[in-house]
């Protein structure tokens, strides 16, 4: 690895005494040990509510669908990611609530003492297979698996709706080196305009555009990406969940037939560039590096990377014939 | 923030326009002139947005341009620093503002339903032959006209309203409108001698009980027509702000029970005590002095888009103090220093009206601060929408005030806890606000007295489509449909009433059995129907109902914001399969389709988030459940 | 944010202050001034944990608010607010990077932020403190593990008898009793003749030292250089052996340390190429040629020898990195969930361990001044998508990658009569290059701006200035004094 001394930081006030590095006086080591110093915790009441008959009982402050995990129930979520807001857009996940006009989306809807839910009644799998079917009549979800296995869960038909159906079929966009956007497989769930926002990137590139079944995810005036603002974190491919947002890498090899995840292997590792220390997941096929994502749950990133963490590992590929010697 | 903006400038005027509404610019990083002090400091960052701006500045560069250029949003996210993908999200939202180049005037032609009652098809289809096809150029290519969704002149159908960009945006309402009078107005703007008022209030057309009855025994059209609405002295001397007065020696306790005694519901729709809903604002009052970033919003809900209401309108229109009395109160009670009045894009008498009652109330106390000479105070801001009906939608409306895409929010939280801005916030329609005065005048009893048991008081109707005497009606709760026709003249057309559309799109329909039902909350929905807005649209024998059913429809997919997936694709889904039932060319039969539009609706109605969705396939339901339309 | 240029996040800031570089000890000397005189100063954790106040009251007395806006060019209104907000906030950090660190008095400016921290109690608890974000991902561990002049693993003074004991023993061999050189310092030492044979491991000094001439003339000089890194870098071209090494990050194991401390596993993902080795293969088989076998190298076997003589690694079983997601030192056992934030001792009733002292510094403008033939200032840095000297970073298609370019404030570019692209000679003291200009409002006049990461097309470090920071050792890469000159005479029209 090439570590050139322009970026030694070398003043090490990371050190367990501070004022070492002065005047050095003859230190002591290890420093007198004091108590573990810890984040301020807050407290929190638990709430009981009623899930499909069973009692759950769950800290003040969680979602249904967080009860309905606890009782190992499996509740499909699409718009829904632990490391954003929900925006409780895509509506698959609702639930019935006794005393409620509507329907109510599990992966939003704060829980309150002795709510009674269903999560299995005949409307709530009513809404759950339209919306499935809404979504995989107008969108192209070949790349979306778990779409799949709900549509079955659920016994979703989307060819009932005739062949002169509207769609979002258009072109995929390849208007970079690093990552592609294929619309077609856009269900709206607003994940990347949250990720490139306050959630995650306050970068902005992209916003939601257009009104209803026109509206789309785009820049300014669709400028291609290479004139918007984007950064490249890929922050965006991080949390699509239907691969609408795709490597270029992965791209390429899907088009020529070479995309297989039954042969890829993903290890952890650490970003070889700053010091932030961001947890890489590296996926490789054949020992070659195919994409790198990062973990959701990892306490440093929460998945987010910059564009040298998700894209810059190109150099490891480059056997020693192409440089040089 | 850190903005990176395409290379596309704003011209001279573009600024100019935004100019003319923010001020000139404070600094290099704002769009001024870069000077030295600039590049050794700058503060406000992320936090100095002006966020909020965003939609009065769409308007200023619409209003004098005509449309909004990749330039001019480009200047826009720098003055209000938010990110150009974002502006531009935002103005793509709205069906007013063009961002494709335009001309700068432009005649919009309804052809929603009502319109279609009465001659709007003829209309679009001699302006086809005069001007050519909609959205092609005319007038030299100075002008162009569009087809539109309803414009809120149903009881003067077929409407058309004529706006033309420049340094002075003018706007003017054709209704009734001939092919020949949009032809001539197109060329009066086209030459800059457009007339100057945008519209003139007809009683004689639009509040037909007013000329007749001399106002005693209405309440909310009392006024109209008998005074200057301009004038407040006018106001004074006909009872106006007897009320507030009133209001202010009982304290905002004691307000509130009057309020709670006249069991005044909201009339916007939501029926929900108008009480209740200050009350809430009412007990976080002492949250205010202990945490100064907190505060209260009351809005006057003016953006009036059902199909075939006019009723605030004309209210705006003919008694504009009356609005802002009814906010006053609203914030005198609830604690709010600060009121908007959220109102529709397409109501230019209502807007030139309502801002100069703003103006006058401002210079005489009755707005601004320590009112009445009191120890409080309130001001009124009016935001204009732009084309969205979804923003009457209480939370879509917020967001759009805020600058936001005008999409809904989920609830809870509901707006008396985090509403505008995350503050506690009143909504409120016009209509509720406009009753306000009266009831704390009168005492909340005698109101209570009017109407029936549950649902007390007056209500306004706009009625329209086959009807004798179109127009805007006051009735004691607890009338009969039929005493209602027949007090605007009976059926119109052929005479033979086929069908009543009561509430709007988002409404039901009514057949001619049902007219015995009485005009109350309980009794309508009785029947699977509601009030509403107070739309009640008559069709004759001689209209097509599945052509005002594929109308309805395409109004849905129109005005859809986009954002929940069983509203988006469902009403798509819901026009595609009525498209197929009329063209005779079902997906297997026609009971299959039926069958499928029965399951969409109750998706849409159980899982989308908002009331748009949710009543998406209601008129279309109960169309369904009373005529075989399609067998 | 405190920066010369308004970069994105000065652009996100409530507040930015545009300094003249290398001013930050008048800035940071004024702004503690300012916080005693207004009495917003910690009085209570100033008496319980610090000493030498009242000398630093005295001593920054002088540093006027309008002193500090003669010497910084920063508003005195504006340094007052900042002072304030500063000293106000329940919580506060100071964060750095490179543009307090790379200057001749490099520790003085950490110095004057060490002040101002204890000056306001804002360290040792949770979102307080001090905090050097680090540009490297384990640029703390490689200090961590002793690659420092004067330490042993774990921060363990060389020079303690005792300390260097425990180590003799555990190695079973003698270590060097001195405090060794560090990067400049071997450069000096070479210079002098005193070092002839080096050993480079995943460094490119040929393209990021200091003046650069110098230092390849230096390397050159080198009786014997051995280079082991992942590709035939600059440095490399000069060496006498190159070992191909494979490449950290995704081809070995073992552990790196980030900037919040926190130590976390690396592990292979990929195989390296065909013939080429991971380092500690390399290190292990050239100790047994050179006599001493010192068998299979296994990175956790280490890793474990290490930890029973490093005592804030204690605790950090590679299990228990790999369970808790890494661990941020100290970690003395294995009970011990490691530490968010350190100095919480400050706050320990009675005191626990020594007082901070407050220390005096004095602000000192850069060496390489501005004058008449040199008027305006060139400082160096990264952009987002490049790193360092572009081996890695030049592998991968960036679309945010423009030609790099002498960034210039558009006033200048208008002074200079230049248009965006034009190519411009720029000199500095030591050298001189070629380089085309790229207007950009980040910059004020007189301000300008390189990057470091292409020297095949631009060698910044040709113009920088080797004047070093003798207490770390840093040379003064922020603050280089050049001039420009139009290329040739071209008519611009438009």
């Amino acid at each position: 690895m090439s570590k050139p001394s322009t970026d030694m930081n070398q003043i090490e006030i990371n050190q367990p005494e501070m004022k070492s590095v002065v005047n050095a006086p003859q230190p002591t080591i290890p420093l007198p040990r004091g108590p573990v110093p810890q984040a301020p915790t807050r407290e929190s009441r638990s709430i009981e509510i009623k899930i499909d008959g069973h009692s759950v009982s769950v800290p003040e402050g969680s979602t249904i669908l967080d009860a309905g995990r606890q009782l190992g129930i499996e509740t499909p979520t699409l718009c829904f990611l632990e490391s954003l807001t929900p925006v409780n857009v895509c509506r698959v996940c609702v639930v019935e609530l006794e005393g409620s006009r509507t329907l109510v989306p599990a992966c939003s809807r704060k829980v309150e003492a002795n709510m009674s839910i269903k999560t299995d009644s005949e409307r709530v799998r009513l809404s759950r297979k339209l919306v499935l079917e809404f979504l995989a009549s107008s969108v192209d979800l070949s790349t979306a698996p778990k779409m799949q296995e709900y549509m079955e869960r659920y016994g979703a038909q989307p060819d009932r709706f005739g062949e002169t159906r509207a769609t979002v079929a258009q072109p995929v966009k390849v208007d970079n080196d690093l990552y592609v956007r294929d619309y077609s497989k856009c269900v709206l769930c607003y994940k990347c305009v949250e990720a490139c926002g306050v959630d995650a990137q306050n970068t902005f590139a992209i916003a939601v555009a257009g009104r209803g079944f026109s509206a789309h995810i785009a820049t300014e005036f669709d400028v291609p990406l290479p004139d918007s603002a984007c950064v490249y974190c890929g922050n965006c491919i991080g949390v699509c969940p239907t691969g609408a947002l795709m490597f270029k890498s992965e791209f390429d090899m899907r088009q020529a037939g070479t995309w297989d995840e039954s042969k890829q292997m993903q290890t952890d590792t650490i970003c070889p560039y700053c010091g932030v220390g961001c947890d890489l997941t590296v996926h490789a096929q054949d020992g070659k590096i195919v994409r790198v994502t990062s973990p959701l749950d990892h306490s440093v990133t929460h998945g987010n990377l910059c564009i040298k963490g998700r894209f810059g590992w190109q150099f490891v590929q480059i056997q020693p014939a192409e440089n040089g010697k | 923030m850190d903005l990176h903006l395409t290379n596309a400038q704003a011209t001279a005027e573009e600024r100019a326009a935004v100019d003319s509404l923010l001020g000139a610019p404070d600094s290099s990083w704002h769009g001024a002139q870069r000077l030295g002090a600039d590049t050794r400091s700058a503060s406000n960052g992320h936090a100095g947005s002006q966020r909020h701006r965003l939609l009065p500045v769409l308007h200023a560069l619409h209003n004098r341009i005509g449309w909004i250029s990749p330039g001019a949003i480009n200047y826009a996210s720098l003055r209000l620093d938010i990110a150009p993908a974002e502006v531009h999200g935002v103005a793509s939202f709205y069906g007013m503002f063009s961002l494709t180049e335009r001309p700068a005037v432009v005649a919009h032609v309804c052809d929603d339903i009502a319109c279609l009652t009465r001659g709007a098809d003829k209309l679009c289809a001699d302006l086809e032959k005069k001007l050519g096809a909609a959205g092609s150029p005319c007038a030299g290519g100075r002008a162009t006209w569009q087809r539109s969704q309803c414009l809120g002149l149903c009881e003067r159908a077929p409407a058309a309203l004529v706006s033309a960009a420049g340094v002075k945006h003018q706007e003017r309402v054709l209704a009734p409108a001939s092919a020949d009078s949009v032809a001539s107005l197109i060329n009066e703007a086209v030459a800059g001698r457009m007339p100057a008022a945008p519209d003139e209030l007809s009683i004689q057309l639009s509040v037909p009980q007013a000329e007749k009855q001399n106002g005693s025994a209405l309440r909310l059209l009392q006024r109209i027509g008998h005074g200057d609405a301009a004038s407040l002295a006018d106001y004074q001397r006909l009872g106006g702000y007897e009320g507030l007065r009133k209001a202010i020696a009982l304290g905002a306790e004691g307000t509130l029970r009057e309020l709670s005694a006249s069991k005044l519901l909201g009339r916007g729709g939501a029926a929900f005590p108008t009480a209740k809903k200050w009350e809430a604002l009412f007990l976080q009052r002492n949250l205010l002095q202990e945490d100064f970033r907190r505060a209260h919003y009351v809005i006057c809900n003016a953006d009036e888009s059902e199909p075939g209401t006019f009723k605030d309108r004309i209210l705006m229109e003919g008694d504009p103090f009356a609005v802002l009395e009814g906010m006053t109160i609203a914030g005198f009670v609830t604690g709010a220093t600060k009121g908007f009045i959220y109102l529709r894009g397409e109501y230019p008498l209502a807007a030139e009206r309502v801002q100069h009652a703003i103006d006058i109330a401002n210079n005489n106390n009755f707005l601004g601060k320590n009112l009445l000479s009191k120890s409080f105070d309130f001001n009124i801001e009016i935001r204009r929408g732009a084309g969205a009906y979804i923003c009457g939608e209480e939370t879509a409306l917020f967001n759009s005030i805020e600058g936001y895409r005008g999409e809904p929010r989920n609830k809870p939280p509901f707006p008396t806890q985090a509403g505008l801005f995350r503050q506690p916030t009143a909504v409120n329609n016009v209509e509720t606000l406009v009753n306000v005065p009266g009831i704390i005048r009168e005492g909340g009893a005698a109101y209570a007295k009017l109407g029936t048991e549950n649902s007390a008081g007056t209500r306004l109707f706009c009625l329209c489509g086959h009807i004798a005497r179109p127009g805007v009606y006051e009735i004691a709760m607890g009338s009969t449909l039929r005493q209602l026709i027949e007090l605007a003249g009976g059926v119109a057309g052929s005479g033979k009433l086929q069908a009543v559309l009561l509430g709007g799109a988002a409404g039901a329909f009514m057949a001619p059995k049902e007219l015995d039902t009485p005009l109350t909350f309980e009794g309508t929905r009785s029947i699977g129907a509601t009030l509403g807005s107070g739309v009640v649209m008559l069709f004759d024998d001689s209209v097509d109902l599945r052509r005002i059913l594929l109308r309805i429809a395409s109004f849905f997919r129109n005005e859809t914001c986009g954002q929940c997936v069983p509203c988006r694709v469902g009403v798509t889904r819901q026009e595609e399969a009525l498209q197929r039932l009329i063209a005779a060319k079902p997906l297997g039969s026609a009971a299959q389709e039926l069958n499928l539009i029965r399951e969409m609706a109750q998706a849409m109605r159980d899982a989308s988030i908002c009331g748009l969705g949710q009543t998406a396939a209601s008129a279309l339901e109960s169309a369904l459940q009373r005529w075989s339309l399609f067998a | 944010m405190i920066d010369p240029r308004r970069t994105s996040s000065a652009q996100w800031a409530n507040l930015w202050l545009g300094l003249d570089v290398g001013s930050d000890i008048s800035l940071a000397n004024a702004m503690g001034r300012e916080i005693i005189a207004a009495g917003l100063a910690n009085e209570k954790f100033i008496r319980h944990a610090t000493s030498n106040f009242e000398t630093y009251k005295a001593h920054v007395e002088k540093y006027t608010l309008e002193r500090a806006e003669r010497e910084t060019g920063v508003p005195a209104e504006a340094i007052r607010r900042t002072a304030h907000a500063f000293a106000r906030a329940p919580r506060a950090q100071l964060c750095w990077t490179l543009g307090i660190t790379e200057h001749h008095n490099a520790v003085d400016n950490v110095v004057a932020l060490i002040n101002l921290s204890i000056l306001t109690g804002h360290v040792g608890r949770y979102g307080s403190g001090v905090n050097p974000l680090r540009g490297q991902n384990n640029v703390q561990g490689g200090g961590d593990m002793g690659a420092i002049p004067d330490r042993l693993p774990g921060f363990q003074h060389v020079e303690n008898d005792e300390l260097r004991a425990k180590f003799e023993k555990a190695y079973g061999t003698k270590i060097h009793p001195e405090r060794g050189w560090h990067l400049s310092g071997m450069f000096d030492a070479m210079e002098r003749g005193d070092l002839k044979t080096l050993y480079v491991l995943g460094e490119n000094p040929a393209d990021s030292e200091a003046d650069r001439h110098r230092a390849l003339k230096l390397l050159r000089s080198l009786d014997f250089l051995l280079v082991q890194d992942i590709f035939y870098t600059k440095t490399a071209e000069l060496a006498d052996v190159v070992l191909p090494a494979a490449a950290g990050a995704f081809e070995s194991e073992g552990t790196v340390t980030s900037s919040e401390r926190r130590v976390q596993r690396v592990r292979r993902t990929v195989p390296p190429p065909a013939g080429v080795r991971d380092d500690l293969d390399v290190i292990f088989e050239l100790a047994r040629r050179l006599g001493h076998d010192w068998g299979t190298p296994n990175p956790e076997a280490l890793w474990d020898e290490l930890r029973p003589l490093s005592p804030m690694h204690g605790g950090m079983s590679y299990r228990r990195l790999e369970e808790m997601g890494g661990i941020q030192w100290p970690c003395y056992d294995e009970s011990h969930p490691g530490e968010m934030f350190l100095h919480g001792r400050f706050w320990a009733e009675p005191l626990i361990g020594p007082r901070a002292p407050f220390m005096i510094v004095e602000f000192e403008p850069p060496v390489d001044k501005l004058d008449s033939d040199f008027p305006i200032r060139l400082t160096t840095g990264r952009r987002l998508d490049d790193y360092n000297t572009g081996v890695q970073t030049g592998k991968y298609a960036s679309p945010l990658r423009l030609r790099e370019a002498l960034g210039l404030s558009p006033e200048d570019g208008r002074q200079y009569n230049l248009a965006e692209g034009e190519k411009v000679r720029v000199t500095s003291r030591r050298g001189t290059l070629v380089a085309p200009v790229h207007f950009d409002s980040a910059l004020r006049p007189g301000l300008a701006f390189l990057s470091v990461h292409d020297h095949e097309q631009i060698a910044t470090n040709d113009l920088t200035i080797d004047a070093v920071d003798p207490k770390s050792g840093t040379s003064e890469f922020k603050a280089t004094a050049i001039r420009i000159e139009k290329v040739r005479i071209e008519t611009v029209s438009r």
